[in-house]
């Protein structure tokens, strides 16, 4: 009955379709590019963003108009793994995000006047009282 | 019935999150939904020090959703353009401070999502002397333009919606 679906899938779903996993896709290499060419941690950082956002989203879309054709319902579950993907994916950033600061701030402190390895510096002044949390 | 449904909003969501799953609107599942949607945040109530948001405005909060998706999409394509076709040794990545006025815990975490899920920024911290934010920015051309935009197109949004 499925093999019978899909070779009914008529040309303007099909085609939105494999537009959209193209188009995701090639986002997601994208996003892994950025992991792989990048040199420092900060800026690789922000290469899963595009994946997880743009790349993500168009292989849902592409996910709920492909099986809401061939089941003929409305097939809107995948609302629920955008959502998540939502709520967890700036936490996630943000808690890496924060652990390589404070790894590189006890380092800086620990060695005072060497350089960190990173270009780029935490501009917190060691001043400001800040525990090892 | 304020005791009994402390966010009526949540209550929905997760009403809705029961369907979803289920991928029915029969009417045991909504029954159980139902249920659930009263019970959870009842039973969750302890774990939210800053009990829950109150959304005064949900009009601002769609509008600015809207605006933030389309920042989303932007960020993408420049962030995609950077990764493919400029030289790694040319970014100008940085930390900057962006002072904060709002002090909304909920505002506070809507504008943490908002601005981790935007590629080309990550939100470190609050720091805790000055209320400054501290934001990583993947190609820096002009830090104020940053602090005028956060501020402007989201902060002042939040401080409408959740301080009113």
């Amino acid at each position: 009955m499925h093999e019978q679906a899909w070779e009914q899938l008529p040309l303007w779903i099909s085609l939105p379709v494999s537009l959209l996993l193209v188009l995701g896709g090639c986002i997601a290499l994208i996003g892994c590019l950025g992991l792989l060419r990048l040199p420092h941690f900060y800026q690789r950082i922000h290469g899963p963003a595009i994946t997880i956002t743009l790349g993500a989203g168009c292989i849902l879309i592409a996910s709920m108009l492909l099986f809401s054709a061939l089941e003929t319902r409305p097939v809107v579950h995948e609302l629920l793994i955008t959502l998540f993907v939502l709520l967890t994916a700036p936490m996630v950033s943000m808690l890496v995000m924060r652990a390589a600061v404070y790894r590189d701030l006890r380092k800086r402190r620990a060695r005072p006047g060497t350089k960190d390895g990173e270009d780029e510096v935490y501009p917190v002044t060691q001043t400001q009282s800040r525990g090892d949390r | 019935m304020k005791r009994l449904l402390p966010s009526p909003l949540l209550s929905l969501v997760l009403l809705f999150t029961w369907l979803l799953m289920n991928q029915s609107l029969e009417v045991a599942h909504l029954l159980l939904g139902t249920l659930l949607a009263i019970i959870a945040p009842l039973l969750a109530r302890p774990l939210q020090p800053h009990g829950y948001a109150r959304i005064r405005r949900p009009l601002a909060l769609l509008r600015l959703l809207a605006h933030a998706s389309v920042e989303v999409l932007r960020s993408c394509f420049n962030v995609s353009r950077i990764i493919l076709f400029a030289r790694p040794e040319g970014l100008n990545s940085q930390f900057i401070r962006i002072p904060l006025d709002m002090r909304s815990p909920h505002g506070l975490a809507l504008l943490a999502g908002i601005i981790n899920l935007t590629p080309g920024t990550v939100w470190v911290e609050v720091l805790p002397d000055s209320h400054e934010l501290a934001l990583h920015v993947f190609d820096l051309h002009d830090a104020q333009w940053w602090i005028d935009t956060i501020k402007g197109q989201y902060e002042v949004p939040l401080m409408e919606i959740f301080e009113g």
